[in-house]
């Protein structure tokens, strides 16, 4: 047998609803786990981004600083990236908020924790610890460059399987047809 | 001099957080804090959109738990049309949300805790994850995943889809349920019956091989807040009335209109974090944290109604103090598993229920109120959709208080509590991964989501404004 496809999942800001249609391939997911390894992923427990990596799919839109330096890091250690439903395509629900103000999160920021009525009313900001939100938010193709679209909010699971198929099988998988290709 | 581990990124958790354990000089554990790492601000992009899209946009808070959001969403819209669903409209909801909860306690039972519980905490992390479950016990893991996969099917075969389905409405629902989806979902009911039984074993089984783990899993007083039925207090997952009880088992809030939460909820903010705190108001920050969901939802209760939950409930207030308070955080799992025991026994009795295919499914209505709430019981706990709207139903404002945020000064507490049990003489600060995983376990028998609960934006919880036609604010009452 040829060497194990090694597969990363990642999200970045996101509702994981794309994760949770990776779920629905299930009981595929065991014929999936014979042909992949999954090397990194929210719900493995392997904590640093590794070398080597085959196909990465990435949910979510890139919302904040850490996003910024995890999806270079995804770029430099994964052969193809794959942007993993609308959010990570478009921005989707995740990047509603950037018309509010176009050069700063600071609106939505203020909304939610600085209310007069909270306790403590502060925009949580801790050094190291809650990353700052970047001005607007951004899919991920604006920062890297990305192989693979695949839109869905979230993409059902029998696309997700027609798409991890073909990786398996050193195809490029066909993105075309009402199947493969609605947005929502 | 203190030093400061970090956990980062917390994993097979549902969302973004970090925890960071502070360790004195000797290596011994002084604080450790649960940090959230995200934040998307929906409560403030939705201004402006009509009432009839806040199911649809609400829903993305969350992709575990959209059913919630959906029902909650759809439940403020009935208090805004002022109108009364239909009763079959009302008991399919009941349905879908128990698919829901079948579907996100079995992803946390088996897809996310399963692997400290059978792999062990100190594992190979390469392969403590669900395909090392697969692996190493595929059986278990094929049932797990199976149940799982029920409950999103009977969330599709009333809503269309599995995920973001946009079927409850204010008013009701859609769709009505065809007979052959009633015979569809009775079909799978028995080996859903049989996996829950399996996992209810097992759990019982860990709980007496591992006393030591759980006297020190997050095991301390704190008050236990929901849903109670209207008739009897009974265990209650989509409308009922508001029960708060201490730790001795002392009701301090009863018969309480959940729509008026802010009478009672205070919320602060922690420079350390992105989810806030929310608390009982009467006995302040932080003497007021609460806990919700399973855990709470059981101690709550006066019985669950069915025969073979009420039976394991029973079992279960046996490890609880003499008022049979229940109050280890590690007891989440075990309640988990008795609550889709429940929500099983109750789809049952729906799917008997010759309402149940009544195409009289949706009462028609316009916005008869400008305020509404909508309360639901979501699978980790109680959650509000709060909505002001104009003449014209365009959203004015939104406060979303989500089940997980409730939880946050008790899982703060449960990380203390652990890494302060586990780790000792921590030396140039490092710390075994396995005593690591066990600290990130204490999270997960929360199963906090928490893509849902950085949303919350907590103004309406504390001060109602009043707005002229063209927005001029007329009054502020804070409350
Ligand atoms: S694309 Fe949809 S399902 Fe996926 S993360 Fe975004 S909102 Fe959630």
């Amino acid at each position: 047998m040829s060497k194990k496809l090694r597969l990363a999942t990642v999200w970045l800001g996101g509702c994981s609803g794309c994760h949770m249609s990776f779920l629905d391939l299930d009981e595929w997911l065991f014929d999936l786990a014979a042909a992949v390894e999954v090397v990194y992923s929210p719900i493995a427990d392997v904590k640093t981004f590794p070398n080597n990596v085959d196909v990465t799919l990435i949910e979510g839109a890139v919302a904040n600083e850490e996003h910024v330096e995890l999806v270079r890091t995804i770029r430099r250690n994964s052969r193809m990236v794959v942007s993993f439903g609308d959010c990570a395509v478009s921005g989707n629900v995740t990047a509603m908020r950037n018309p509010l103000d176009a050069n700063s999160a600071e609106v939505v920021l203020d909304r939610a924790y600085k209310d007069a009525a909270l306790l403590r009313p502060q925009v949580p900001h801790d050094n190291g610890i809650v990353p700052p939100l970047v001005a607007r938010v951004m899919p991920v193709h604006a920062l890297i460059p990305v192989d693979l679209f695949i839109p869905g909010c979230p993409p059902p699971a029998p696309r997700i399987r027609a798409v991890l198929q073909a990786l398996i099988e050193g195809q490029t998988p066909e993105m075309i047809g009402a199947a493969m290709l609605k947005f929502g | 001099m203190t030093t400061r581990v970090v956990i980062d990124p917390v994993t097979r958790i549902e969302g973004h957080a970090k925890i960071s354990i502070f360790l004195d000089e000797a290596g011994e554990v002084s604080d450790a804090l649960f940090h959230v790492t995200e934040f998307r601000g929906f409560e403030k992009f939705c201004e402006g959109r009509p009432l009839g899209e806040m199911a649809g946009i609400t829903a993305r808070v969350c992709g575990i738990c959209p059913v919630s959001h959906l029902l909650a969403s759809a439940k403020a819209g009935d208090d805004i049309f002022a109108v009364q669903v239909p009763p079959a409209a009302e008991k399919l909801r009941r349905l879908m949300n128990l698919g829901q909860i079948t579907q996100s306690h079995a992803l946390s039972f088996f897809h996310l805790s399963a692997p400290d519980l059978l792999l062990g905490y100190d594992s190979d992390p390469a392969q403590r994850n669900v395909f090392g479950l697969i692996a190493q016990q595929p059986e278990l893991a094929r049932r797990g995943i199976r149940l799982r996969q029920f409950g999103q099917e009977v969330i599709e075969l009333l809503g269309g889809r599995k995920i973001h389905p946009a079927w409850a409405v204010p008013g009701g629902v859609r769709e009505p349920l065809t007979p052959e989806n009633r015979e569809r979902i009775r079909s799978r009911l028995p080996e859903a019956f049989e996996t829950v039984e399996i996992a209810l074993d097992f759990i019982r089984d860990y709980i007496r091989t591992h006393r030591e783990e759980v006297e020190h899993f997050g095991n301390f007083p704190t008050l236990f807040a929901g849903l109670v039925s209207k008739d009897g207090g009974k265990w209650e997952h989509h409308d009922g009335w508001l029960r708060v009880v201490d730790s001795e088992g002392n009701v301090l809030v009863d018969q309480f209109d959940p729509r008026r939460y802010y009478e009672i909820v205070g919320e602060a903010v922690e420079s350390w974090s992105y989810l806030k705190s929310p608390y009982y108001k009467p006995l302040g920050y932080p003497e007021g944290a609460y806990r919700v969901g399973p855990l709470a939802r059981l101690n709550i209760c006066e019985s669950i109604g069915t025969p073979k939950a009420d039976a394991e409930l029973e079992r279960f207030r046996s490890y609880g103090n003499a008022r049979g308070i229940v109050t280890s955080s590690f007891m989440y799992h075990y309640a988990r598993l008795i609550e889709i025991l429940a929500a099983l026994e109750h789809m049952q009795r729906l799917l008997d229920d010759p309402d149940i295919l009544s195409p009289r499914v949706r009462a028609q209505g316009s916005i008869n109120r400008l305020e509404g709430v909508g309360v639901s019981e979501a699978p980790r706990g109680t959650l509000y959709h709060h909505y002001q709207v104009d003449e014209n139903g365009l959203i004015k404002k939104v406060n979303l208080i989500i089940a997980t945020g409730q939880n946050n000064i008790a899982m703060n507490r449960t990380v203390k509590q652990i890494a302060k049990h586990w780790i000792h003489g921590a030396r140039e600060a490092k710390i075994p991964e396995g005593l690591l995983n066990r600290v990130e376990a204490g999270i997960r028998a929360f199963d906090p989501c928490l893509s849902c609960s950085t949303h919350a934006f907590g103004q309406m919880p504390l001060q109602v404004t009043l707005f002229a036609a063209d927005g001029r604010v007329l009054d502020v009452r804070s409350r």
